[in-house]
């Protein structure tokens, strides 16, 4: 009976198993009720025959729906505002990573990728407190740096609310997003970096490049491949940003929802408002939107294209 | 409870337990589920050993899951049917959400006929277990009658009186800037406080807060504009501490003596004199709100679910009405929880005229009892939570950003309209 069962041929498929039943489980199913849920009116706490095909209905909902665009609004600020110093900052800190002695290099790249594996509920809550408007150390810094004679006039004469002025909000979960995953791009770099041959640099070296040329000319090239995966990485964990919000927001998005993303909006339309349907079409509008962007730095960074 | 109500219980028990033996082969349920948040999970579990008494042999099983958790959790079984409790708790905010659809059994019918207990519970919360249409979904555990906890001490050095604080809002304000001026407190911690109140007061039958029971939107009524205006007055004359309920700042207003008066449930005395400025022991009051309004704070109820297993709902029908109705555990509660019965059979305890030390020896229990039988019921909609958020989202750009009131209350209408119907 194992001899009929499992056969060389059946093996890999049997091998298998144990994940593609936990996808179709866990991945699968929930995409296919996700995609028909789009299409329903549900109230949930009648059970699931209570689901009522609607057609696009919920789609237009959604399309007319003024906090949908602005928690996208949101996500796309939240997203330019902190993805792009991460590789901005990661890029150059790579390469002075890079050429630092082995041993300290070690050290500062597991400083660095602390906060990446650090728990997210942990991270907002520190900086939750960090941000407390009469109690929280970074108004107390501003505050001891407005003492001196120059910053004075720059700096605001008040402690910053942060976490309720709508104006900023985003400012504050921006800094916690680019504070968590500028390590992690800068890791990444690093590992790109040291697959650039050194010869390439002795050869420019010699040829009298100065230390931009050869950033330009050899260091970026030899990057480009990592930026595009990094990049992409951005960008779906852009559309996606949902703890640091949610956690520094207490779940709700924040006054005026000026931290409430998409991912964060999605979440409280159905878990909080119950509109299970409308939370289902936009989180299709979504990834319409998500697959869009990738093709688009795709093609950004395709090949045949320079730098 | 009666010698009649006993026998009643007595026979319809007996009647649901003979219909399910013989269903079922002869053998009864020895198992029930009850799904709680804390608090109500260690009353539930207080009530067990004289319930068990009643049922030798059945065991009862407490699920108890942080409040957010617990409702997830409940609308997941719902609505999938399975993992159902025999017996869910409910918090007020999410009654109207649960009792829209089907999910929770009418406690009408027979052989429960819950409609006779109305005279026993508050009036306005006995309402709020009703769905719009007409279904009793839930009986009432506790209730949260709002009042004005003040700080005595500050009123004092700033040479007023309760009076002073309730006879109107406009004394109420005007005595805020007294205290601001003299003491350097705030008479509020968020104008925000302002407007919450006053969009309950003067709710005509058949409305809800945002929504009427024909899902007309009333945000542009006349409570929401003078709302707004007080909230904004509040503002402007720099009587709010700008903090939020719940938050850090908050409750570090509360300890420093920076936050004057707050309006809110009851409950809120017995959270301050246990957790969150237990040394400001003594030094607070309880009154009504100003110019004689009522308004509720919370709450909580028991439900069944529709698609329990209906073998246990005669006992689970049993063990809720032993959780709403019993008298003791009730009062029990109240004193070791600060959770204010909704049961009215408590309301001649003794224990209503208790002094409360925390507030000064006042017995302020009968200030909320009196609260509590004066509040109005306010018809649920199942919109109201996000409707709450538009709203506060419109007041913060009128506070903020000196937002016109009417062009705000219009967006908020324009917001609220696209998602009445839905």
């Amino acid at each position: 009976m194992k001899r009929v069962l499992i056969t060389p041929a059946s093996a890999p498929y049997w091998l298998l198993s144990p994940f593609l039943i936990l996808f179709a489980v866990f991945g699968l199913f929930p995409l296919l009720f996700s995609l028909v849920l789009a299409f329903s009116r549900w109230e949930p706490t009648s059970g699931l025959g209570a689901m009522e095909w609607v057609g696009i209905g919920n789609f237009v909902f959604a399309l007319q729906d003024e906090w949908f665009w602005k928690s996208l609004f949101n996500t796309l600020w939240l997203g330019v505002a902190s993805a792009l110093p991460q590789h901005l900052v990661a890029i150059p800190l790579a390469c002075a990573l890079n050429g630092m002695l082995q041993r300290s290099r070690n050290l500062l790249v597991g400083v660095y990728f602390m906060p990446y594996i650090t728990s997210t509920v942990a991270i907002a809550i520190l900086f939750s407190s960090l941000f407390s408007t009469d109690y929280g150390l970074i108004n107390a810094a501003i505050g001891a740096l407005r003492e001196l004679p120059l910053l004075s006039a720059i700096l605001p004469a008040s402690a910053i609310d942060w976490l309720n002025d709508p104006d900023r909000l985003k400012p504050a979960i921006a800094t916690v997003v680019f504070w968590r995953f500028v390590g992690f791009n800068a890791v990444l770099y690093l590992a790109a970096l040291q697959t650039i041959p050194r010869d390439l640099y002795e050869a420019a070296t010699m040829d009298g490049a100065s230390r931009w040329q050869q950033f330009r000319y050899i260091t970026l090239p030899g990057l480009r491949a990592m930026m595009l995966f990094g990049i992409t990485l951005s960008i779906i964990g852009s559309l996606q940003l949902f703890e640091e919000p949610f956690i520094l927001t207490n779940g709700r998005g924040g006054n005026d929802q000026a931290g409430m993303t998409s991912a964060v909006y999605l979440y409280r339309l159905a878990f909080d408002f119950n509109d299970f349907g409308a939370a289902s079409a936009m989180s299709w509008l979504l990834f319409a939107l998500l697959a869009m962007a990738t093709v688009a730095t795709h093609r950004a960074f395709g090949e045949g294209r320079k730098l | 409870m009666d010698a009649k109500r006993r026998a009643g219980l007595g026979l319809a028990l007996a009647a649901g337990l003979g219909l399910w033996t013989r269903s079922n082969g002869g053998t009864p349920p020895r198992r029930l589920t009850v799904a709680a948040y804390p608090k109500l999970d260690a009353i539930v579990k207080a009530a067990l050993p004289a319930w068990k008494a009643r049922h030798p042999g059945v065991e009862v099983e407490v699920i108890s899951r942080e409040m957010n958790d617990h409702h997830t959790a409940m609308i997941t079984a719902l609505s999938t049917g399975s993992h159902l409790p025999d017996l869910m708790a409910l918090e007020v905010g999410y009654v109207g959400r649960f009792s829209q659809g089907r999910g929770l059994l009418d406690l009408r019918q027979s052989p429960l006929d819950g409609e006779k207990l109305r005279s026993r519970f508050v009036p306005y919360t006995w309402e709020q277990a009703h769905n719009h249409r007409g279904e009793l979904v839930a009986l009432p555990s506790d209730i949260g009658p709002g009042t004005l906890l003040y700080r005595h001490d500050i009123l004092q050095k700033a040479g007023l009186t309760e009076a002073d604080l309730t006879r109107s809002w406009a004394s109420f304000l005007q005595a805020g800037q007294q205290i601001r001026a003299r003491t350097g407190a705030y008479l509020l911690a968020h104008a925000r406080d302002m407007k919450d109140i006053l969009i309950r007061t003067g709710v005509q039958p058949g409305e809800g807060l945002y929504f009427s029971r024909d899902n007309r939107v009333l945000v542009r009524s006349p409570r929401f504009v003078r709302a707004f205006e007080m909230a904004r007055a509040v503002r402007r004359a720099g009587l709010d501490a700008r903090v939020y309920n719940w938050s850090s700042d908050w409750t570090e207003g509360f300890r420093r003596g920076t936050i004057a008066t707050q309006m809110i449930g009851a409950w809120l005395a017995g959270f301050l004199g246990s957790w969150l400025a237990p040394q400001t022991r003594g030094l607070w009051r309880a009154a009504q709100l100003p110019e004689g309004a009522y308004a509720a704070y919370g709450g909580s109820f028991y439900a069944l679910p529709a698609k329990a297993d209906p073998a246990n709902r005669i006992l689970a029908w049993d063990l809720m009405q032993h959780l709403t109705l019993n008298r003791k555990l009730l009062l029990d509660a109240f004193q070791a929880h600060d959770i204010f019965p909704a049961l009215v059979d408590t309301f001649d305890d003794p224990f209503f005229d208790e002094p409360l030390p925390f507030l000064g020896g006042q017995p302020a229990r009968r200030v909320w009892r009196d609260a509590a039988r004066k509040i109005t019921a306010v018809a649920v909609h199942r919109q109201d939570g996000f409707a709450d958020e538009v709203i506060n989202t419109e007041l913060d750009k009128v506070l903020l950003r000196d937002k016109d009131i009417g062009a705000a209350l219009a967006d908020a209408e324009r917001l609220l309209k696209l998602r009445a119907n839905r």
